[in-house]
């Protein structure tokens, strides 16, 4: 099935032996012109690039305190070289989080610091030249920005920082990964990262109500571009034709439905991913982020929700406030942006849906926590909301489900492999390796438990595993949206 | 004055000028570079009294490594702990009268010194067995622990085996701070252990020593986890064109 080996499950998660370069073939496809130059990068490698990367790198120093700690702060410990899952599935030293971090570390000492000026060979330290971007280009592309190295550092030091500053100046010098940035310069144009119009977007969706209302005879309505509407509703694009992904945007829409909530979706922000994070680029990151806010003014809302999206709720409830605030103009009484489990699971709790756990009998299921929700975002009001949320939403539309393993969810929860920018077929076998420690745990509750359905709320997560799954022996449909279950197990009142 | 003192005053005076002038400079550019995103590592305390907390746990019990690997914990925070204390003591040789509680701690700084090398040597060893650590090692990674080391060694020789003058090590301190120069005792293990303490000093600031003011910095831990509720705009990021699409 593959032209690289797929490494082989085991009963726990072990630590490989180092080989060196395992993974230095890996690169995804280099961006051309026509999608760098609207993002604002050059069109291919500038001439004076070291000069330009070095005056990128000082920027950045100058910008973010995190790459400038990160970068000064780590002591080699050691103690996150065992963490990441891309080192895990292929052994490569270089992706180490540390090892990844010391590729741009070795050229900040070499012209930012002393010891590096005086004397490069006692620290480590490099000249930057063609093979060390080569690397950059490479490894920085072999981190997924789960954070999870972050978790286990003494100085919490981000490996995630490191890599969006790398990928940041890589695309000034013109080196621009043509995934992220062909999504950008579609979402920054067409409002979404498949390029949908809003004539596609709206037959997609008149064409749903018609199937769920056939499907449960209750006339569920997916509104797009609706003024007036209370909530404005952003979900990945994905939701609105992939398997699983639009089961879960059936959900949502039931969810709505039943609480009587006026909603609305728009054509011009149809999308809650938002890629300008991975690449680094505050600037990027904000348009994109501003359409949100366009379009909460011109449809009128009261409120803005999120659907099921791993990196887009962290911009969202991280930065969206920061990027395209303030949000003045909608209703005070609901946080600004909220999470589509943050509503579904405030209406369990006041007892206004009625669910049958029963609908959803045929599944044994556990729960898959995105790393961007886990690590760098929250649900509700407490910390940790974003892990006791949606297992509460989860245990009450299902009877069968079960944890994986402690050290492999909630805070320290394994990527799926294919976060922060990776998930393209150029890069198919870091993504099947990076997805090991993950098919791990998921063997573990399939073994002791017979779990059978891995359920997720991020639309990368779930495209992801759909990928993934069959490498590794599982059907490539046993990874399901949360809503989707919801919706199953949603009882509706009959008076109509 | 001889040549000696001559030396150690000019080497511990600069050694402490580089110490606090390198120092303040990375915290003055660590204090002022914005952290433009809210980037905590959540779960993150929702309050700053909770950031107070977390900050607490990481420098006091290195919470998040005790999480990460047990053996690194162990060593790393017996060495930090014990090193804390055995500086503790020696204040006495630059306060005058001893202040109580440096009295007080004076036998566990002395024991100490077994618990910084313990710490150190477990350290090593890892660094050196261990192929994970081993290759992400920069000779100067070595030579870090052979300083910690060879400071240790030197104070626990003179601590348990040849006891050195330490009233005129004291004089002579306490006349650096008075500006009242005294002679240094010409012992060859204290002219080595303060020559390694005064390198130690000046390497600090232009090395990974820099994780001690690092970490109060580190956004990952000392932010509070409230975007929804408060805006979080850096200077820099305020200016940029409030639009939508690119402005040409
Ligand atoms: S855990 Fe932190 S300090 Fe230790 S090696 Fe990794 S990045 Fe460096
Ligand atoms: S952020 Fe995740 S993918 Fe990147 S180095 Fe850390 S653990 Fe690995």
């Amino acid at each position: 099935m593959a032209d690289f080996e797929v490494p082989e499950l085991k009963e726990h998660i072990e630590i490989p032996e180092l080989q060196e370069g395992a993974m230095a073939h890996s690169q995804p496809f280099v961006s051309k012109e026509q999608w760098q130059q609207p993002l604002g990068y050059p069109g291919e490698l500038v001439e004076n690039w070291e000069q330009a990367a070095l005056d990128k790198m000082g920027d950045l120093l100058g910008k973010y305190r995190s790459f400038q700690v990160f970068l000064d702060a780590c002591v080699k410990c050691g103690a996150c070289t065992d963490k990441c899952h891309y080192f895990l599935g292929t052994a490569d030293p270089k992706n180490m989080p540390v090892a990844r971090q010391d590729l741009l570390r070795k050229v900040y000492r070499r012209y930012f610091t002393f010891a590096g000026k005086y004397f490069p060979k006692l620290v480590g330290a490099v000249d930057l030249n063609k093979e060390v971007l080569d690397e950059w280009y490479s490894y920085f592309h072999q981190c997924s920005q789960c954070r999870r190295c972050s978790v286990f550092c003494p100085y919490g030091i981000d490996t995630a920082e490191i890599s969006m500053a790398a990928r940041e100046i890589l695309d000034s010098v013109g080196v621009g990964q043509k995934y992220c940035n062909e999504i950008i310069h579609k979402a920054q144009t067409l409002g979404n990262n498949l390029g949908l119009p809003q004539p596609a977007l709206k037959d997609t969706l008149l064409d749903l109500e018609e199937e769920v209302e056939e499907d449960i005879g209750v006339p569920v309505r997916y509104p797009l571009d609706e003024k007036g509407a209370d909530v404005l509703l952003i979900t990945p694009s994905a939701d609105f034709f992939a398997e699983p992904h639009i089961d879960g945007l059936i959900g949502y829409g039931k969810v709505f439905h039943q609480l009587g909530i006026s909603w609305t979706m728009s054509s011009f922000a149809s999308e809650a991913a938002n890629f300008g994070m991975f690449i680094g680029s505050y600037e990027n990151m904000q348009r994109l982020a501003l359409r949100i806010r366009k379009a909460a003014l011109e449809l009128g809302v009261k409120r803005i929700v999120f659907g099921e999206c791993g990196h887009a709720w962290r911009v969202a409830y991280s930065f969206l406030n920061t990027l395209a605030g303030p949000f003045d103009f909608l209703d005070p009484n609901y946080p600004v942006p909220q999470h589509i489990c943050e509503v579904t699971w405030d209406a369990i709790q006041k007892g206004q849906l009625k669910l049958d756990p029963s609908a959803n009998d045929h599944l044994n299921v556990t729960f898959h926590d995105s790393c961007n929700v886990a690590r760098g975002s929250r649900m509700g009001n407490e910390p940790g909301g974003q892990f006791k949320i949606p297992r509460a939403i989860l245990k009450s539309v299902v009877n069968n489900y079960h944890d994986m393993p402690r050290e492999t969810i909630c805070e320290s929860t394994f990527c799926c492999g294919g976060g922060g920018g990776l998930l393209t077929d150029d890069l198919m076998e870091l993504r099947v390796k990076g997805a090991l420690p993950r098919m791990e745990a998921l063997k573990h509750v399939h073994d002791n438990y017979g779990v059978d359905h891995l359920v997720a709320i991020c639309a990368i997560c779930k495209s992801q595993f759909t990928k993934v799954m069959p490498y590794y022996g599982f059907e490539m449909d046993s990874i399901l949206s949360l809503h989707q279950l919801v919706g199953d197990a949603l009882v509706f009142d009959q008076h109509e | 004055m001889s040549i000696l003192t001559v030396i150690m005053t000019v080497m511990f005076y600069s050694a402490s000028a580089i110490l606090l002038v390198g120092l303040g400079r990375k915290i003055y550019t660590y204090a002022k570079t914005p952290a433009p995103l809210k980037i905590p590592t959540t779960p993150a305390p929702v309050t700053q009294g909770g950031v107070v907390l977390r900050m607490a746990s990481e420098v006091v019990l290195f919470n998040s490594l005790f999480k990460s690997n047990k053996w690194i914990w162990i060593f790393g925070w017996m060495f930090h702990m014990a090193l804390f204390v055995v500086l503790a003591r020696h204040l006495r040789y630059f306060t005058d009268p001893v202040w109580w509680w440096v009295e007080i701690i004076q036998p566990f700084g002395r024991y100490g010194a077994f618990a910084m090398l313990i710490g150190l040597l477990g350290l090593w060893a890892r660094r050196i067995f261990v192929e994970r650590i081993r290759y992400i090692s920069a000779p100067s990674d070595h030579l870090m622990l052979a300083l910690l080391l060879g400071i240790t060694l030197t104070g626990i020789g003179m601590s348990f085996v040849s006891h050195t003058d330490i009233v005129a090590v004291k004089a002579f301190f306490m006349g650096l701070m008075r500006l009242d120069f005294q002679p240094f005792p010409a012992d060859p293990i204290l002219i080595a252990h303060i020559t390694m303490v005064s390198l130690l000093m000046m390497v600090f600031p232009i090395s990974k020593l820099l994780h001690a003011p690092g970490v109060f910095f580190s956004p990952t831990r000392n932010q509070v986890d409230n975007p929804r509720e408060k805006r979080h705009l850096s200077p820099w990021a305020a200016e940029l064109p409030n639009e939508p699409t690119k402005s040409s």
